[in-house]
């Protein structure tokens, strides 16, 4: 029988995640940080590795060729219509681990903390992230927290890294475009930085673009079961495709031509760039691919793509050509040519 | 996406190509200065250039609003930026301009100056509004089509008893520095920058109306047609200025007619009336001091006006000696004619103001140019 005021034994009071917030405690390796790790991170992330509760995951390997890549998230605004910082990244790191060809097993992720950051967000994003993972199929198995002093952080940063396995016979790189190949990507482009841009506080338009925000392995698998020889692929995120495209041209030491009419752009992308003053070929994306092909394999690889949900608005779009000065060029719908050059500095909306 | 394809269908454009190309006389060249960024922009992202014959050439105007700020201003800017406590708010395009020492707002804003960027005069005033302690300042730039926000801005601040707004005026004016590049001796006199005839410009046609252009038409005999921001606008400029000299009138033709009246914005004109008026004299990037070709804040909303607030100086700093955008503003030279272009000065670090924004003359030029320079030379080696 218990009495009012007599606590219960072995009782001690948890996480408030409603009201509470990050404290300087939280990540000075005391109790409270042993709390926030056991009642939020692995209470949401739950794996076997996790659970082991060692300072490092231990996991069997793997025989053949292995990759890595890790990627640092600081978006702002940090929930934002399709997604927020949590599913980002661990779409990004995925994604990245993806356009190896490869197929990710593992993540590690990294938080940085602002003091004052409120817990019931965390545990949005945490729930965001651990949901993320699970439709991937790919856990969450180490992790670290660090907490800064108010004013130094934006709320939350967040790094993941990740590890996964290229199959037999793939052999996917940015130098492996060659003249004649075609260039296809997965859906619409610009999606996502239009997303968060409307969001930002100073450019208030109604919009109901939502974030691509995607883990692309499983498309990335279904387009190398249709056509192995796939010879490049890109996410096509920061910077946007021109970034993407370029970076490509540089590598493998060619040109590009691509044709602004078979760019899938949705017309509310396309209007918000128009009254902005930006261009929809530099604006991210966090959903979608570049993939570059033997012409003769292409229409069968736009059918693979386009049989998979994310990638039913695959298109070609355009051809690599031979150039020495590795120029991207576009065919205008106007009927002139341009080049698609790098982005200069940030995008910054023009004047008049 | 309905009102932007119909201005950019590319079967339209080839028939505009076509006429073009059957009317431009083979036997004399034509010189067409488009004022507008807007224009320099829509003809590089278009590829416009592709569509017309070799004698038909285009001249890049001084028509940037953020080409044509002197550094002094820029440097006024940055300084102003310093004040502890002070944020400045500034549209994009202003931020990357380089000013001396290397310094841009951007930078400033690095080391620490509260810089907003901000898509309307309106933001600046909202920002105001949240810091009743500190001081903002609007940044203000731009032809005739940025200014009736800032007038509005200043009207908005005096209502709500703003104490901690002002407006940094930069404001200026197109008629005055076409007439500056007609009457320059390297047009009038010595013949060494070819015009034939003006596109004139969209949106700050909108507000100040196609009379104002009657002059340089009657005046100087350079034929002038007003264009929309959309490439067939300009393709159809083209045309209709072709057209003008083949005929040999010069008048001032509205290809614009959705958007321009004869008069323009009458509201629009009174608000700025109300709230500015002219400077005696404005120093331009490119074309020097010109006469009567800027706005200032008028006296009784001088409790908005920065420079009084703050006793901004009169700075004249002269251009990286390097640089030729001032040549190039007045269309004496071409960006490829100078030096520094697209090796020192590139869109990463540009050396002077027309290779920052997308609009300017060299920045329109390294994006799109290199390419046809290239395809040019690959022709001659054939």
């Amino acid at each position: 029988m218990t009495q009012k005021g007599i606590v219960k034994p072995g009782y001690s009071r948890s996480l408030d995640l409603k009201h509470g917030c990050i404290e300087m405690a939280h990540g000075s390796g005391g109790r409270a940080m042993a709390q926030l790790i056991q009642q939020l991170f692995v209470a949401a992330f739950d794996n076997e590795f996790l659970r082991q509760m060692n300072d490092q995951a231990c996991f069997p390997s793997f025989s053949g060729r292995m990759v890595m890549s890790t990627d640092s998230h600081v978006v702002t605004p940090l929930f934002f219509p399709g997604g927020d910082i949590g599913s980002l990244s661990v779409h990004g790191t995925i994604n990245d681990i993806a356009m190896a060809g490869a197929m990710p097993h593992y993540l590690a992720a990294g938080f940085i903390l602002e003091e004052g950051f409120p817990l019931s967000d965390l545990k949005r994003i945490v729930d965001s992230m651990a949901q993320a993972a699970r439709t991937a199929q790919v856990p969450i198995i180490t992790g670290d927290t660090k907490v800064v002093e108010k004013g130094s952080g934006d709320g939350v940063f967040i790094t993941t890294t990740g590890v996964g396995m290229v199959p037999e016979g793939v052999h996917i790189s940015a130098e492996n475009a060659r003249p004649g190949d075609k260039i296809l990507v997965s859906g619409t482009l610009g999606d996502h930085g239009v997303a968060v841009m409307a969001q930002r506080e100073n450019l208030s338009f109604e919009t109901s673009i939502a974030s691509d925000t995607a883990a692309l392995h499983e498309l990335v698998a279904q387009m190398i079961a249709a056509t192995p020889d796939i010879h490049v692929l890109r996410d096509p995120t920061r910077g946007g495709i021109a970034a993407a495209l370029n970076e490509i041209a540089q590598q493998s030491s060619v040109g590009m031509m691509i044709h602004e009419s078979s760019l899938p752009i949705q017309d509310q992308v396309q209007a918000a760039c128009e009254f902005l003053g930006l261009d929809p070929l530099y604006i991210a994306n966090e959903g979608k691919l570049v993939a570059i092909c033997p012409a003769q394999d292409a229409e069968n690889l736009l059918r693979a793509m386009r049989a998979h949900p994310l990638g039913k608005n695959a298109a070609i779009i355009g051809e690599i050509i031979e150039d020495s000065h590795r120029f991207v060029q576009m065919q205008t719908c106007f009927g002139g040519a341009r080049v698609v050059d790098w982005l200069s500095g940030e995008q910054l909306p023009r004047i008049c | 996406m309905k009102y932007i394809d119909e201005f950019r269908a590319g079967d339209l454009a080839q028939q505009i190509a076509a006429k073009i190309a059957s009317e431009a006389d083979p036997l004399r060249h034509y010189h067409f200065m488009e004022f507008c960024g807007g224009h320099t922009h829509a003809i590089s992202r278009f590829g416009i250039v592709d569509l017309l014959p070799a004698n038909v050439h285009m001249i890049h105007g001084p028509g940037c609003p953020v080409c044509v700020l002197p550094i002094g201003r820029v440097q006024n800017a940055i300084q102003l930026a310093q004040i502890p406590g002070l944020i400045l708010c500034s549209y994009g395009d202003m931020l990357r301009i380089p000013a001396s020492n290397g310094m841009s707002l951007l930078k400033a804003k690095a080391h620490g100056a509260d810089i907003r960027m901000i898509y309307s005069s309106a933001d600046a005033v909202k920002i105001a509004q949240e810091n009743p302690q500190r001081q903002v300042v609007f940044f203000a730039i731009g032809f005739e089509t940025t200014t009736p926000p800032t007038a509005i801005a200043i009207q908005q601040a005096q209502a709500l008893g703003l104490k901690n707004f002002t407006v940094f005026c930069n404001h200026v004016l197109t008629p005055s520095a076409v007439s500056h590049i007609l009457q320059s001796p390297e047009v009038r006199a010595f013949g060494l920058v070819p015009l034939d005839g003006f596109i004139g410009p969209a949106h700050v046609s909108v507000v100040i109306g196609s009379q104002p252009y009657e002059y340089f038409a009657e005046e100087f005999q350079k034929p002038v047609v007003i264009a929309g921001f959309e490439p067939l606008d300009v393709m159809q400029a083209i045309l209709m200025l072709i057209r003008q000299i083949n005929t040999g009138r010069a008048e001032v033709e509205n290809e614009f007619t959705r958007a321009v009246l004869p008069a323009g914005n009458i509201k629009a004109q009174a608000l700025v009336a109300e709230v500015f008026e002219l400077r005696r004299t404005f120093e331009w990037r490119g074309l020097g001091w010109v006469p009567y070709s800027a706005l200032k804040i008028k006296s009784r909303y001088a409790d908005f006006d920065a420079e009084q607030r703050f006793s901004i100086p009169a700075l004249s700093i002269a251009d990286n000696k390097a640089c030729e955008c001032s040549a190039i503003l007045r269309g004496v030279k071409r960006p490829q004619d100078c030096k520094i272009f697209g090796t020192v000065c590139t869109p990463e670090n540009p050396v002077g103001s027309c290779m920052v924004s997308a609009e300017g003359a060299c920045a329109a030029h390294y994006r799109y140019g290199r390419l046809r320079e290239r395809n040019d030379a690959v022709i001659k080696e054939n």
